[in-house]
């Protein structure tokens, strides 16, 4: 095995090119485990440790730019404002010390369905900004980016630099389930994200279909269902019943299996759970925050 | 140690020494360990050392059609590749007690994992990748998996041929061994039940899951021997069954321990020791072996999975009137502790209750699953979990309260054993569970706060499962019963040298045994002994090696008395030579010389009335006194083999739990808040090791409450989850507040009356938090560990 040291990006984008099996290392996370499984051996590894530019972050008028090795531990101390869905997911991420080496590049990377941040990443609606050195930067709605099992829409010769999000404009949360209260890999996990300013809700689901999915149904059903009833300008409470579809499509958009962590039946069950729990606490904070100061509303 | 309260034994022998027994002395490699500087066996390192490399089986079960290891003995940086027909000697197999475990795969492989070559290189890294190289052929063999498949009529017999002394009294040669136990008339005894309660309960395969993994490393010398530097639980176990497959004589293979990252009944089975051996003997090399975590997996044997039938009756006034039970031990390919395991299950199986009359039947079988063996209180463990969950059951069935029934059956001084074995020493049962019933409970929603829920109070903890919806409290008792030491008729010895001379001025004790020091802090321990009967100050802890007599087992709860009980036995008879020396050279001096109770005290020698006669340093001179003594407990007899009756067992130990739980009863998720312990100890030798014993006992009873399982495939006999990414273990967050109460009753046939204490807390611990998760759900919950699909229903 080699071992790649590009002290530039643009070294690091040649070094693709001209490997493009290398596989890129940064906080080593993922990929370390993988090797050390013997699950893997690639040719190469492309270490990006030197590049500092991948520990850097921009809080811009709109958008965060955030560096595709910026550890999870520095989201939760500096993000938690502007990305509070993704800092909730940061902290749920293994132990401490790998959340002082772990990014979100290495996630969106290795793109396996039970990526702590994809939940996350898919509410808030986010681009992944791509490179290579023949074709330049390229930008991926994360829509777009998980097409298979552990596969991303990524080109051989590409390297991810940067994931650009929207600053959260309404309330976010993320729930996960595992059979440990701190340092587990996620059974399934949830994300929920409110955007007042264009009326809609967007959501997430980590390891119950062979993708991190989004739960369009239900996404679709509760943004209906909060502009037929006014809730965005009342801020009323939301119905039990719109609560429990808006849980039962959630539910839905789920295609799990069984594996040694939980039945496929359970992740269902627990996918519905969570999403009805984190509707309730992002509708309360909306209430609270949005509503409540403008209206002058009871605070919950 | 706030939280702990104790109460004084009547049979007090403090120390005027300081640093004796009583007193929490901390251990010498406590900050090592700590600050990460404690030399492991992983740490071992010899000049020219080669590596070893373990090839294991693929498959459960299958035949060895061919192996070729030729590709892999070409790669350069190989210098031996070994199969069974290289094996040196006539003995090519070995084990606990039946001698079945071949040392390299012979014929067949009966367990996935199980070792089929070995190959030493100059680097890690090249053995692994020799080992990939060699090619085995299998040819599938059908599985044996549970006990329908072990014992069907057309079932493939997983060990042919046996001769051990078992195979006479079993009705299957795919069972281990049997052990009924039968006394009184459960049938009669039945007829005056008003109730009646009966289970079906399940134990998981729980894994020691010790920090350390399997290493050690072995250096041919010049004699044509071997010098062998391992982590083990009993040394002169492993060397019984080395030296013989070597074709060595024992004295030719000399052992030292090595740091021990724990072990729990996981290292008392040989892993890589024979393997290095021969490897270092083929190459004339040193050679070192380091398991990695996923080989670790399958380098021990793991706990007994379970199946347990109980029925019990009782009167309307919560009197039981009898007890009928049947326990199924999944032993796996190989025996292992298995016939010991099987022993304890069924002589512990009424628990710490008066039950006159009892029909018992528990057996081990032989499967293709993963060997078990040894772990942390094997065999009452698993009977624990189900006798718990009958006594809530029948409590429940009478309209009585939980505790207040099992304090009226609770067995006292006195009580009769199943096996007819008299309980004579303290038994505080009934006590034990007035304390931790006492103890003040923990107050509700701990979560909640002005600035919102703190999701590391709750199920779930940081993966923000819950804010308080969904979460119920509950409340769980148990209590449990354990042997200390081997039992039925084992010679259960230990042995212990110890020096005493002058050494710059000052007088010194120097404490030479082979006991294993695997975390449970013997090497505290037998200073503090030192101290207090030589009454000095210096105390040298010898490594532990094979120069010096055996100690038995670091297991069965059983070195501080039986290895304490040596070193205190030897230090007794160092002191009688040291005032015989006294006698001689100042007898003339005092009269008190001959005429009274002389003591060792403070680097002195006293009367028993305090007075002075002489300083240690002047009594001894340039004089060393030494001895090695073996030491023995009072004996035990094996139990009959179809009545179980028989003085089986040399002590009890008795620790009683309260579990207060939170469940997010919606996601299935479990936060166990609190885990009150209350146990008796005869006597605390060292409190703060004490405490600990009980603290890591308890939580590693809540990990298979609620997440420890090794999982197996019913389908193909292979291990699903051979990492700590999906074995997993508590972590802080998962580990509650442990309040314990200490209570001191001497057993006055033991050592300073004191009692084992490493494994009664992890009987109780997991029924007591099934009995609270039963409580907060209302599920019946039959099986350990707890799985958020159980108590969700999907």
């Amino acid at each position: 095995m080699d071992f790649l040291r590009p002290a530039s990006w643009e070294e690091a984008l040649a070094a693709k090119a001209e490997h493009p099996t290398a596989v890129p290392i940064a906080g080593g996370t993922d990929v370390m485990v993988e090797i050390n499984f013997d699950h893997r051996r690639p040719e190469y590894l492309l270490d990006l440790n030197r590049i500092g530019d991948l520990y850097e972050w921009e809080v811009g008028e709109k958008t965060v730019r955030l560096g595709a090795s910026v550890p999870y531990t520095r989201i939760m101390e500096n993000l938690r404002t502007e990305l509070p869905g993704l800092a909730l997911a940061s902290h749920t991420v293994a132990s401490p010390q790998i959340r002082n080496r772990g990014g979100v590049g290495g996630n969106l990377g290795t793109a396996s369905p039970a990526g702590d941040a994809h939940p996350a990443l898919l509410a808030s609606g986010c681009e992944v900004e791509v490179e290579s050195a023949e074709r330049g930067v390229r930008m991926i709605p994360i829509d777009e980016f998980y097409v298979g099992v552990k596969r991303n829409a990524m080109a051989a010769d590409e390297l991810i630099r940067a994931v650009h999000l929207p600053k959260a404009d309404g309330p976010q949360q993320f729930s996960k389930v595992g059979t440990r209260n701190a340092m587990v890999i996620a059974v399934c996990a949830f994300g929920l994200a409110l955007h007042p300013e264009t009326r809609t809700v967007r959501t997430g689901i980590g390891s119950a279909a062979p993708t991190p999915v989004r739960a369009k149904e239900a996404e679709t059903f509760l943004a209906a269902a909060l502009e037929e009833g006014g809730h965005w300008e009342s801020g009323k409470p939301i119905p039990p019943s719109v609560a429990k579809q808006f849980a039962q499509l959630a539910s839905g958009a789920c295609n799990p299996i069984d594996d040694v962590r939980g039945s496929a039946k359970y992740r269902r069950h627990a996918v519905g759970i969570m999403a009805r729990r984190t509707l309730g606490w992002t509708w309360e904070s909306y209430r609270g925050n949005s509503y409540g100061t403008q209206g002058g509303a009871q605070c919950a | 140690m706030a939280g702990v309260t104790r109460t004084p034994t009547n049979l007090t022998q403090g120390s005027k020494t300081k640093g004796g027994i009583g007193e929490s002395t901390l251990r010498p490699d406590g900050t090592l360990k700590v600050t990460g500087e404690f030399a492991y066996s992983s740490d071992l390192w010899h000049e020219d050392m080669l590596w070893g490399f373990t090839l294991r089986s693929t498959e459960a079960h299958a035949e060895l059609v061919s192996i070729d290891t030729s590709e892999a003995l070409a790669q350069p940086g190989v210098y031996a590749v070994l199969t069974y027909d290289d094996l040196p000697a006539d003995v090519k197999h070995y084990g606990l007690e039946i001698q079945d475990t071949p040392v390299l795969a012979h014929g067949k492989v009966r367990h996935h994992g199980e070792p089929v070559a070995i190959v030493a290189a100059d680097h890690p890294e090249t053995a692994r990748r020799a080992a990939a190289k060699i090619k085995i052929e299998y040819r599938q063999l059908p599985l044996v998996t549970d006990e329908a498949s072990a014992l069907a009529e057309d079932a493939p017999l997983i060990h042919e041929g046996r001769d051990d002394h078992h195979i006479g009294h079993v009705p299957h040669p795919n069972i281990v061994h049997r052990q009924p136990i039968i006394r009184g008339n459960a049938d009669e005894a039945r007829k005056k039940a008003d109730v009646i309660v009966e289970g079906e309960y399940v134990f998981g395969m729980q894994d020691q899951a010790f920090l350390g993994p399997e290493s050690g490393l072995a250096v041919p010398s010049e004699d044509g021997g071997v010098e062998l530097y391992v982590a083990t639980q009993w040394l002169h176990s492993d060397l019984r069954q080395i030296a013989p497959v070597l074709g060595l004589p024992e004295e030719k293979v000399r052992m030292t321990l090595s740091g021990v990252g724990g072990a729990f009944g996981g290292r008392e089975d040989i892993s890589m020791q024979i393997h290095a051996c021969l490897l270092a003997l083929h190459t004339g090399k040193p050679v070192k072996i380091v398991y990695n975590r996923f080989e670790s997996f399958f380098g021990h044997v793991h706990r007994h999975p379970a199946k347990l039938w109980y029925e019990h009756g009782a009167t309307k006034d919560g009197k039981l009137t009898h007890m009928k039970c049947r326990i199924v031990l999944d032993g796996g390919a190989y025996a292992s502790a298995s016939p010991a395991v099987v022993g304890n299950a069924s002589s512990l199986s009424a628990g710490p209750y008066v039950i006159d009359d009892v029909e018992i039947e528990a057996i081990a079988l032989y499967t293709n699953n993963p060997p078990c063996g040894a772990m942390r209180g094997f065999g009452a463990v698993q009977a624990c979990f189900a006798y718990e969950a009958q006594m809530d059951k029948l409590a429940d069935k009478l309209g009585l309260d939980r505790v207040a029934f099992r304090q009226l059956n609770a067995m006292e001084q006195g009580t009769i054993m199943p096996t007819g074995q008299p309980v004579d020493s303290p038994a505080p049962v009934a006590e034990l569970l007035r304390r931790v019933k006492a103890m003040p409970l923990p107050p509700e929603r701990q979560w909640e706060s002005s600035e919102g829920a703190d999701v590391r109070q709750l199920p779930g903890g940081l993966s923000n499962t819950t804010h308080g919806e969904g979460v119920v409290r509950g409340v769980g008792y148990a209590v449990g019963i354990k042997n200390v030491g081997f039992s039925e008729g084992f010679d259960d010895y230990s042995t212990a040298k110890v020096r005493m001379e002058v050494v710059a001025g000052e007088p010194v004790a120097t404490v030479h045994t082979a006991m294993a020091e695997v975390g449970q802090g013997g090497v505290t321990v037998h200073a503090q002994i030192a101290r207090t009967e030589l009454g000095v100050t210096q105390v040298t802890i010898h490594p532990a090696d094979t120069q010096v007599g055996s100690a038995g087992s670091t297991s069965a709860s059983r070195q501080t008395y039986v290895t304490g009980g040596a070193v205190k036995n030897a230090c007794e008879l160092v002191r009688e030579k040291v005032l015989e020396i006294g006698r001689r050279k100042m007898g003339t001096f005092h009269p008190a010389w001959a005429t009274a109770e002389l003591l060792l005290e403070g680097g002195k020698v006293i009367t028993d009335g305090g007075e002075v006669l002489a300083d240690l340093v002047d009594v001894l001179e340039d004089e060393v006194v030494e001895l090695e003594e073996e030491w023995r407990h009072r004996p035990t007899v094996a139990f009959d083999l179809e009545t179980g009756q028989g003085d089986g067992h040399v002590q009890y130990s008795f620790a009683a739990h309260r579990a207060v739980v939170e469940v997010d009863t919606e996601l299935g998720l479990v936060k166990v808040i609190e885990l009150a312990c209350a146990q008796d100890v005869g006597k605390a030798l060292n409190p703060l090791s004490v405490v600990g014993q009980i603290q890591g006992g308890t939580t590693q009873g809540l990990g298979v409450a609620v997440m420890e399982e090794i999982i197996v495939d019913p389908k193909t006999a292979k291990v699903r989850n051979p990492s700590f990414t999906d074995y997993l273990i508590p972590t802080i967050l998962d580990t509650p507040t442990i309040p314990v109460d200490v209570l001191e009753l001497a057993d006055e046939h033991a050592p300073y009356g004191l009692r084992g204490i490493g494994e009664a807390p992890t009987l109780s611990s997991t029924p007591a938090v099934l009995a609270a998760i039963r409580n907060a759900t209302g599920l019946e919950l039959n099986k350990t560990p707890v799985r958020p699909e159980h108590l969700t229903g999907t």
